[in-house]
């Protein structure tokens, strides 16, 4: 361990740490995925500029975007269930912040080096989906409760292919924990040939665009936009929330896009890893100090990199139908991903 | 006596516990209904247009358009006015294609004065109503793609649309209310430059559909979404009145540009009347765009062949219309629009009945909407096409 994070600080002071890392690790993606996408390749994209008067070349705009959300009236429905459905917002936003948890940015930055990683983050992803499905009840609104009803229906039947998609990266590694996917895959080899370790989209392309869609399907991003779809549900479980609620809603969509770019990109891209052949590290213990400030930024490229894909997406397609899109969940992408994992498995068994 | 009373009591109880506990299994089996109300403010419905569905889960068992929000009562208000006024307050009908508004009106007031507009009036007429359905229907080609979940397209829409739209504001002034349409000709002349500047849009409007159309209609979600989607057979939309492109997606071969012989300059260019047989939206939505190309084609053409002339002809200072009744239809953008004028031979008509084409159009929404989930109601609407403006008149 380094020992300047290894310093004796008292167990308050490591815990006020965590939770400020945390929050800039969630908002910091956030920020940087609504400005440089959201805004500006939106805008590029359809013909117009953007975002051009706050702050040079528009970048202040979100601040004065939260501060605007800041100053509305925090209106709740009359008849609302009044504490569902101000809490529901935070339900979905605490989703975020426990996936971040697991997240490795470097060989000793992280929050938690938890064993069973993968399971977890599978697990708590699906919290976001009770907050959605309760802010679509509280909302006494019919809109509300078609678009929270889609987004159960929706992210359940998405969770199985991303479940299913991460199994064959979960069978090459042979481990759960993040960091040890990341080490497996950056002091990995192909074929002998170690100049680029093994990132995992080589040998688990097909897991890792599956994947990619069940992340679309779990964001309900466009083409599976149809929990808030604005044209016909005037954008569904949120439609009912203001101000601060909102905001809480739309920190929350664009930071989950972030944390499932950054998990996508540990799980088949090397996570904050450079293939450890060009340093001569071997193992994790190995590996040199300055990565932990190098990680994350490797980290946060990578994490560009995948919001664009799914932002790109995002502007340019139409939206499917509810019964076409668990078609296509329940008879393309389960059986993919399902000989997806029996191939790999023969492999690892076969070498 | 009071034991048997109680025995009678408890087997009664036991009935109808037993009854109740029937009942309830029912009532629970039986899932109610759900009254949703599309609108007045919503955004597919682009106005204020209500549509009460009934519905069961995501289907709907009955649907029914509420118009009217917006009525602002044109035809008793020309009844106030004199005949050039008229245009000031027709415009506003189908306020994307506003120029294409004026001509029928102005085309019946001329049919009872018995004059005609010079032949310079007649082309510059048809040029400015095929540049106003370019404008009303490439906005919808790009709507169409906001409907359904794609943000993109709107915006290029928009972009092109601008160029369409400075034309019109070139040659009448208006943007969106031109009011340049006189009876017996038009107001003025075409401006220096429009017919070079007109053929380099034409050829932006060109791209514009083949953008259009591999971006949304080659897309694969689109079609997955449209086809099939809200199917109106033939017989069924001549029973309900359809008209316009509507009307030819399911198969009929009819377009009043071409099947009327009206003082205008259609028959003098060359183009194709589209038709689909499949009737769904897709055709819907297919139709439109080769619309949008052929009217780009009808523009082309008129510009080498404007004859030169006044574009004025001779009428008296003051219009008095003489008695009579005469019924002017043209293709507008939306679909067929006529106005019945009924003159007494004073200054303003004595009355219009305006004859619109969304408020048709709509009228098969209905039938159509029975049994489709609540996204195609907006696929549906989105292609059948309507503006409010033009149903409530």
């Amino acid at each position: 361990m380094n020992a300047l994070l290894a310093a004796d600080l008292p167990y308050w002071a490591q815990s006020l740490l965590r939770v400020l890392g945390g929050i800039v690790a969630v908002l910091l993606p956030a920020g940087t995925i609504v400005y440089v996408f959201l805004f500006k390749m939106m805008s590029f994209m359809q013909s117009r500029l953007g975002p051009m008067e706050a702050g040079p070349y528009g970048s202040l705009q979100l601040v004065a975007e939260v501060g605007k959300w800041l100053q509305k009236e925090d209106i709740t429905p009359e008849r609302a269930d009044r504490f569902i459905f101000k809490i529901a917002p935070l339900v979905v936003l605490v989703s975020t912040f426990l996936l971040v948890a697991v997240v490795p940015f470097g060989p000793d930055a992280w929050f938690t080096n938890f064993e069973a990683g993968v399971f977890y983050m599978l697990a708590v992803s699906s919290v976001s989906v009770l907050g959605i499905l309760i802010a679509g009840w509280a909302s006494a609104n019919k809109y509300s409760l078609l678009g929270g009803l889609r987004a159960a229906g929706q992210l359940i039947a998405y969770e199985l292919p991303m479940v299913l998609a991460v199994v064959g990266v979960i069978i090459q590694a042979g481990t759960m924990n993040l960091q040890q996917i990341v080490v497996a895959q950056n002091a990995g080899s192909i074929f002998g040939w170690n100049g680029l370790g093994n990132p995992y989209i080589l040998t688990q392309f097909v897991g890792f665009i599956i994947f990619m869609i069940a992340v679309q399907a779990e964001l309900t991003q466009t083409p599976f936009d149809m929990p808030i779809a604005e044209s016909e549900l005037v954008s569904g479980y949120m439609t009912e929330y203001s101000g601060f609620r909102f905001l809480t809603f739309f920190i929350a969509e664009f930071a989950t896009a972030g944390v499932f770019a950054l998990i996508a990109s540990v799980l088949f891209l090397g996570g904050w890893g450079i293939p450890f052949a060009w340093f001569d590290w071997s193992t994790i213990d190995s590996v040199d100090d300055w990565m932990n400030v190098v990680g994350p930024l490797i980290m946060v490229t990578k994490m560009m990199l995948l919001a664009f894909i799914i932002m790109w997406v995002r502007f340019s397609y139409p939206r499917f139908r509810e019964d076409q899109l668990q078609r296509f969940a329940w008879k393309v992408l389960v059986p993919v991903s399902l000989v997806n994992i029996m191939v790999t498995a023969i492999l690892k068994v076969a070498f | 006596m009071t034991s048997t009373e109680s025995l009678i009591d408890r087997r009664q109880m036991a009935y109808i516990a037993a009854q109740a506990s029937d009942a309830r299994v029912n009532v629970e089996l039986e899932t109610e209904g759900m009254t949703l109300n599309i609108g007045p403010q919503h955004p597919a419905t682009h106005g204020t247009l209500r549509i009460i569905a009934r519905l069961d889960g995501e289907q709907v068992v009955w649907a029914e358009p509420s118009c009217g929000y917006m009525h602002r009562g044109y035809e008793k208000l020309t009844e106030v006015r004199t005949y050039p006024q008229v245009t000031a307050l027709i415009n506003r009908i189908d306020w994307l294609g506003s120029f294409a508004n004026e001509v029928p009106f102005i085309l019946a007031a001329e049919k009872l004065m018995e004059i005609e507009a010079p032949p310079r009036a007649q082309h510059i007429r048809t040029i400015l109503f095929e540049l106003s359905r370019i404008a009303n229907v490439s906005l919808f080609l790009g709507d169409l793609g906001v409907q359904l979940g794609a943000v993109t397209p709107v915006f290029m829409a928009f972009r092109d649309r601008e160029y369409v739209l400075n034309l019109i504001e070139a040659a009448t002034g208006g943007r969106f209310h031109p009011n340049f349409d006189r009876i017996g000709g038009l107001k003025d002349d075409l401006p220096a430059g429009f017919v070079d500047e007109t053929r380099v849009v034409m050829k932006k409007l060109r791209n514009f559909c083949d953008e259009i159309e591999n971006l949304l209609f080659g897309n694969e979600i689109f079609q997955s979404r449209t086809r099939g989607i809200g199917v109106i057979p033939k017989d069924v939309a001549l029973q309900y009145g359809l008209s316009g492109a509507n009307l030819r997606a399911s198969g009929v071969d009819w377009d009043l540009r071409r099947d009327q012989s009206l003082p205008m300059a259609w028959n003098k260019a060359d183009w194709k009347v589209w038709t689909h047989p499949d009737g769904d939206s897709f055709a819907r939505c297919w139709i439109r765009l080769q619309e949008v190309r052929e009217s780009t084609r009808i523009v082309d053409q008129l510009l080498d062949s404007i004859p030169s002339g006044p574009v004025m002809a001779k009428v008296p200072r003051i219009i008095k219309v003489p008695e009579g009744e005469a019924w002017v239809s043209t293709e507008n953008p939306l679909g067929e629009m006529g106005y019945y004028v009924v003159s007494k031979g004073d200054l303003g008509p004595f009355r219009t009945k305006i004859r619109s084409a969304s408020f048709n159009n709509i009228s098969v929404v209905p039938w159509v909407l029975k049994g489709v989930y609540v996204p195609d109601i907006i696929t549906i609407l989105a292609s059948l096409y309507f503006i409010l403006g033009d149903i409530d008149r």
